[in-house]
């Protein structure tokens, strides 16, 4: 079990630039910002984006009040608020209707007050306002204050998605051309991204009324595409969305909501879902998919999180012992499983194979207690529970992002890199902490999904800045990797299409 | 039995002996008993099994063509009983659960008909005591009949393939086609059937159809008519036909598959709820609109009936056909609470059934055993009688490419003597023709609309006049089989003499050979008319026309259907400037106006299939690149992709059409199932993710492989992520 007491003290002074020669290695060596690559890294203020100031529905106490007639107002307290606001309606204008109907609502209204404060007090996530449900839930940390709500690194190209704080997503590609800017009417609090696998335009946004699916074609020159281009897609009861997962194969899209039982898995170009239901837990928060298609984590708002079978949709209950299950990863092949738990500071690991039929315990992998080192500027205290993990893709590097004391001045969020190692037996080893600018504290962070050189991670800051920190290693996998099979390939068959594979022995 | 033994023995003996002279013992002994000489034909040798299975084949066919679909031969016949057993014994299955689940049901019903709020514990004995009364108990086993009527004629019904009426009036001819008719009417009486058991099991004032009352004036004891028991009768027989008008309507006999596999149990928990929610909704409209309609027109079914079976009408009780009467709150309850009951059996049915049948089915790739030959995948894909079994198998196939790598090498591997990719090459043809075929169908669409400007122009400038007199004779070309491959020149999409050799052989009574689960030929293909409609028969080509019996033909008909219709607007002006177009003529017109998309919808209507079959295609492909140790993709490589890039042009330029990108608005809560609407975008979809399984997965390895340039083009497109 690896902690951190055995990392490489963090420098706290510079930037951290790259990784090479198992040495992180920040901006107080001159010379190395050659090195960094040619990702765009925006920045974002917080004064430039103006968020929505107040929800919608609260727009009325800005007119003056009106006296409608009681059937105007009941009609109206219908249409805002459903069966709470009419019924508060009728009893609060007690003096215009009956009196037994005014009692009558009254009761009705104790009861129902009642009854959704007991299932409040079995699924406390319940009582929570919708916007407070997605700050809770983001794998954002600081979700509610910081510039940036959510990125995605598109699976295939150099390109990448970024929500704002004034519900605004923009699009970065490598090269410098336009930067499409989408904005929907529906698009509010924005929880997270997807883009959806095997395909060049579609972006999937979880939004707090609905999911959102972009088509932002990538050769086109506008940079506001229409809300035209964006389909809507909602179902009664699935509100907010905290997290949504792209099957693989990128024919499937699973949206998960606190307050609903049911995770919908969505067929997105036909609109319909399928809600794979199961009572107990209260909702569901987070989703990831395996990278082999095979399962599917969900994990609930109680101290529960499911594991789907992705091939019949059966699942399996995993009960945690103390909290909810905040954050998860999978390797690459879709065998190990990652898992962080609120109010826990260690890192779990599950281990799946088809031929034992599945783990039947986690075993703590990492220990991230807090642990202090001396620094030339006082002391730097590290560690606390996880906010998000992340996985590059080749399986060599696990990026952990812990959450800092926000009262305490010498405790900082950090992000904290682990060296992987799956055989003999899966191993964390200690790399080091990536580290920002001073004073700027990590929000969220994600791997680039097909970096050439090694891993590079994708950091956004609590500065509204994202930068890119490649780390250069030699992948063990790169070099024995499946030239035999393919050798084999291309003797094998008939000359006429020999030429298929020849290439590449060439 | 002495004979047979002593032929057996007789074998025995001659076992060396040539086929001469068996057959010489077997011909002579089948002149004398036919019914033994079959038993000893079986015994003496291979020459005669032949022929024996000649027999056989025939007779079923001829089964085929005869038996009328209330018999049990057709539904024997139904799914060629050898081959397709999985989808018979999911039918039995599902008409099983719906009769076992029917008492759990009724005994729902029974609580909440006798519901009262202030007196639970007699509501609680009243109910336990009711429910094992022997008129409850008689109207379990009617209503048990009941469904499993339904049930089996149901199967009649149910569809892979939905039918689009693309205009109004093809909609009408839908729902006044003779078969459509006899539905309905087995319908209203299954709707009254249940009614009655309803009304028995309420009991109370509904109980019975005439009850005893005084006559006013000479105060002697007469049997009355009960407008309780009628009113809920005849609400059976309203909601058994709304039923059946809606099941045609929102194409509730359509079965679709769901994008994810489940458990049935799991599924059938999942979809319960929603089935709960659709039979109250659709009870309460069919409440209202039946009240509605018994205080118009109640009078002459109440009057009819108490004529006929002499019944009084007893003057001091209120009439049920004014307000004071309708707005009786324990009779509206109890009628919607029946309705509720009653659309939830019918509906429960139509679950059980689509769950059972969409179950994905797993077949085996290859079989040791020739005599199972029949039964494995490349065979069951190129099926074409029952649509059904071919669906189930391209299913199986999308599922086995993604999640099985054992039998993926078995789709990749090689006959045993001879090395020969048999497998991988009936697989890869059948899902290359089938998405050929579509492309033929789309590029044949788009010929049309681009040579009459608009498609609508077609059906709309036809005659009026002979169109709403139209024949009877051609409403059964679509009884035909499918068409493989659609003529392509513009005038003859209507023309498909395919259709007209099958045309007018058929009653409007006789089942298709493969109704059930297969589609009518034309509508696939034109995608512009409902040929179930007789209000279409003008379209037809000429010479259906004159096969088809001329009953209600004017000589203007004549006229109007001998002219090509390619040339549709030269057509109806002579008419059209002769006399002026009628009220009811112009109602009409505007009737056959195009509902809009629905020539979109039909033409992909059943894409489910070419999704699977993209879907399995592409992973297999993908797959091939580390599995397939013999490179049998390799040789088909190039016609896969060029196969797909024509497609995707052909889809592309489908979507630049009128109506064929605005998306449908989505139903809420109805039992009918509206996913054929959007499968086009699904099919797009699949094409390009299909597209781009194969892309990422050879990467700069497809520069090698021999396609076109233009082709060439369009997959780096992809490659560079562009599309």
């Amino acid at each position: 079990m690896c902690s951190l007491g055995v990392f490489p003290a963090p420098v706290t002074a510079a930037q951290t630039l790259f990784e090479r020669n198992n040495e992180l290695l920040s901006a107080l060596h001159p010379g190395e910002h050659s090195q960094a690559c040619d990702l765009p890294s925006p920045q974002f203020t917080r004064d430039t984006l103006k968020g929505h100031s107040r929800p919608e529905s609260s727009s009325r106490s800005v007119f003056l009040d009106q006296r409608d007639t009681l059937w105007m107002r009941s009609a109206g307290a219908w249409r805002d608020a459903g069966l709470y606001g009419l019924l508060d309606e009728i009893t609060n204008s007690a003096e215009e209707v009956p009196r037994f109907l005014a009692v009558g609502s009254a009761c009705v209204l104790a009861l129902l007050r009642w009854a959704s404060s007991f299932h409040g007090s079995l699924f406390p996530h319940l009582t929570l306002s919708s916007d407070e449900m997605v700050a809770e839930f983001s794998q954002m940390l600081d979700w509610s204050d910081s510039a940036l709500r959510s990125f995605a690194w598109h699976p295939h190209t150099d390109k990448f998605a970024v929500a704002l704080l004034d519900d605004s997503i923009k699009i970065y590609k490598s090269n410098s051309s336009p930067t499409p800017t989408l904005k929907h009417r529906c698009q509010r609090s924005v929880c997270a991204l997807q883009w959806k696998p095997l395909c060049g335009s579609a972006l999937a946004v979880a939004c707090q009324s609905c999911l959102l699916i972009w088509h932002v074609d990538p050769a086109s020159l506008s940079t506001r595409p229409s809300s035209g281009c964006a389909q809507v897609l909602s179902h009664p009861g699935h509100s907010p969305i905290t997290s949504i997962a792209w099957s693989p194969t990128g024919s499937l899209l699973v949206s998960a909501s606190p307050v609903d039982t049911s995770m919908m898995v969505w067929d997105v170009a036909a609109e319909s879902a399928v809600p794979l239901q199961r009572v107990g837990g209260g909702g569901v928060t987070y989703l990831s998919w395996s990278p082999d298609g095979s399962r599917l984590l969900a994990a609930t708002p109680s101290a529960l999180f499911r594991v789907w079978e992705t091939r019949m949709w059966t699942c399996e209950r995993w009960p945690c012992l103390k909290g909810s299950c905040q954050s998860a990863c999978w390797s690459p092949d879709g065998g190990c499983l990652l898992l962080s738990m609120q109010g826990e500071r260690v890192i779990y690991a599950l281990t799946f194979s088809d031929l034992t039929g599945g783990p039947k315990a986690a075993s703590v992998v990492a220990d991230l207690s807090e642990t202090t080192f001396p620094g030339p500027d006082g002391d730097l205290t590290v560690g606390g529970e996880v906010c998000s993990l992340s996985w590059d893709p080749r399986g060599e590097r696990l990026a952990v992002l812990l959450k800092g004391d926000s009262q305490a001045d010498n405790h900082p969020s950090v992000i904290a890199v682990f060296k992987t190692r799956s055989s003999p037996v899966f191993e964390l080893l200690p790399c080091g902490f990536v580290m920002g600018e001073a004073g700027a504290e990590p929000r969220f962070m994600q791997f680039h999904p097909h970096f050439q050189h090694g891993a590079l991670l994708t950091v956004c800051w609590s500065d509204g800045r994202i930068s890119h920190v490649p780390f250069y290693f030699s992948s063990a996998g790169l070099l024995g990797g499946d030239s035999p099979q393919q050798a084999l390939a291309s003797n094998t068959t008939n000359p006429s299409s020999n030429k298929l594979y020849t290439e590449q022995i060439s | 039995m002495a004979n047979t033994d002593f032929h057996l023995q007789f074998q025995d003996f001659e076992d060396g002996q040539g086929f001469t002279e068996n057959n010489q013992d077997a011909t002579t002994v089948s002149i004398d008993d036919p019914i033994k000489s079959r038993k000893q034909r079986k015994a003496t040798g291979n020459a005669f099994e032949e022929e024996d299975s000649d027999d056989k084949t025939e007779l079923l066919s001829g089964q085929k063509k005869s038996a009328p679909f209330w018999t049990f031969e057709y539904y024997q016949t139904l799914f060629d009983v050898d081959s397709h057993q999985v989808v018979i014994w999911r039918a039995v299955a599902s008409i099983a659960w719906s009769v076992l689940l029917l008492p759990v049901t009724s005994a729902v019903f029974v609580l909440l008909s006798r519901f009262s709020l202030f007196h639970p514990i007699q509501w609680i004995s009243e109910c336990t005591s009711l429910l094992t009364a022997s008129s409850t108990i008689f109207s379990l086993v009617v209503l048990c009949g009941v469904v499993l009527i339904t049930g089996l004629f149901n199967l009649e019904f149910y569809t892979l393939v939905p039918s689009i009426p693309c205009s109004r009036m093809a909609l009408l001819g839908t729902v006044l086609h003779p078969r459509q008719c006899v539905h309905s009417l087995v319908y209203c009486t299954m709707g009254m059937l249940v009614m009655w058991c309803a009304s028995v099991t309420i009991g109370g004032r509904y109980s019975t159809l005439g009850i005893p009352c005084k006559q006013s004036e000479s105060g002697e004891v007469v049997t009355c008519l009960n407008e309780y028991h009628l009113f809920l009768l005849l609400a059976g027989a309203f909601m058994g036909y709304s039923h059946s008008f809606l099941g045609v309507v929102k194409n509730m006999y359509y079965v679709s598959f769901q994008p994810i596999q489940q458990y049935k149990y799991p599924r059938f928990k999942g979809c319960l709820p929603m089935v709960v929610k659709c039979s109250v909704i659709q009870s309460l409209y069919s409440a209202r609109n039946f009240a509605a309609l018994y205080f118009f027109f109640g009078y002459v079914p109440k009057t009819w009936i108490s004529s006929t079976l002499h019944l009084q009408i007893d003057s001091s009780l209120q009439p049920l056909d004014s307000l004071t009467g309708l707005l009786d709150f324990s009779l509206l309850y109890h009628l919607s609470i029946s309705g509720t009951f009653l659309y939830f059996t019918w509906y429960l049915t139509v679950l059980l059934f689509r769950i059972y049948v969409t179950e994905a089915y797993s077949f085996p790739v290859q079989s040791t055993f020739t005599e199972d030959a029949e039964q494995c995948l490349p065979k069951v894909l190129a099926e074409t009688n029952t649509l059904v079994m071919k669906f189930l198998a391209l299913q199986d196939l999308a599922l086995l490419s993604q999640h099985s790598l054992s039998r993926r090498l078995e789709v990749f591997s090689l006959s045993q003597p001879g090395g020969h990719p048999h497998n991988w090459n009936a697989i890869s043809r059948e899902c290359m023709s089938l998405l050929s075929e579509l492309t033929q169908r789309l590029l044949a669409h788009q010929d049309a609309v681009a040579s009459n400007g608009r498609v609508k122009s077609q059906s709309a400038s036809i005659d009026t006049r002979s169109a709403s007199s139209s024949s009877s004779g051609t409403e059964d070309v679509s009884e035909t089989p499918r068409l493989s491959v659609p003529l392509r020149t513009p005038g003859s999409v209507f023309t498909s003499s395919v259709g007209g050799m099958h045309s007018a052989l058929t009653a409007p009574f006789t089942p298709d050979v493969d109704s059930p689960f297969s589609s009518p030929a034309i509508r696939r293909l034109v995608g512009q008319q409902e040929p179930r409609s007789p209000w279409f028969g003008t379209v037809q080509s000429p010479h259906i026309m004159r096969r088809g019996p001329k009953l209600w033909s004017a000589s203007t008909e004549s006229q109007s259907n001998g002219s090509p219709p390619a040339s549709p607007a030269t057509v109806p002006s002579p008419p059209a400037a002769n006399q002026k177009p009628s009220f009811l003529a112009q109602w009409l017109q505007n009737r056959r106006e195009q509902l809009p998309e629905a020539s979109s919808q039909a033409l992909f209507a059943d894409s489910q299939a070419h999704i699977w079959a993209l879907q399995g295609l592409s992973h297999l492909v993908a797959a091939s690149f580390s599995e397939d140790q013999f490179g049998v993709v390799q040789t088909t490589l190039p016609s896969i992709l060029s196969c797909l890039v024509v497609l995707l042009e052909a889809v592309d330029r489908h979507f630049k059409l009128p109506h064929a990108s605005s998306k449908p608005v989505r139903t809420v809560c109805s039992m009918g199932d509206s996913t054929y609407k959007t499968l086009r975008f699904a099919l797009r979809a699949a094409l390009k993710t299909a597209i781009y399984k194969i892309t990422t997965t050879f990467g700069e390895h497809l520069n090698a492989v021999n396609i076109s340039t233009e082709h060439r083009k369009r997959l780096q497109q992809f490659l560079e992520f562009k599309e």
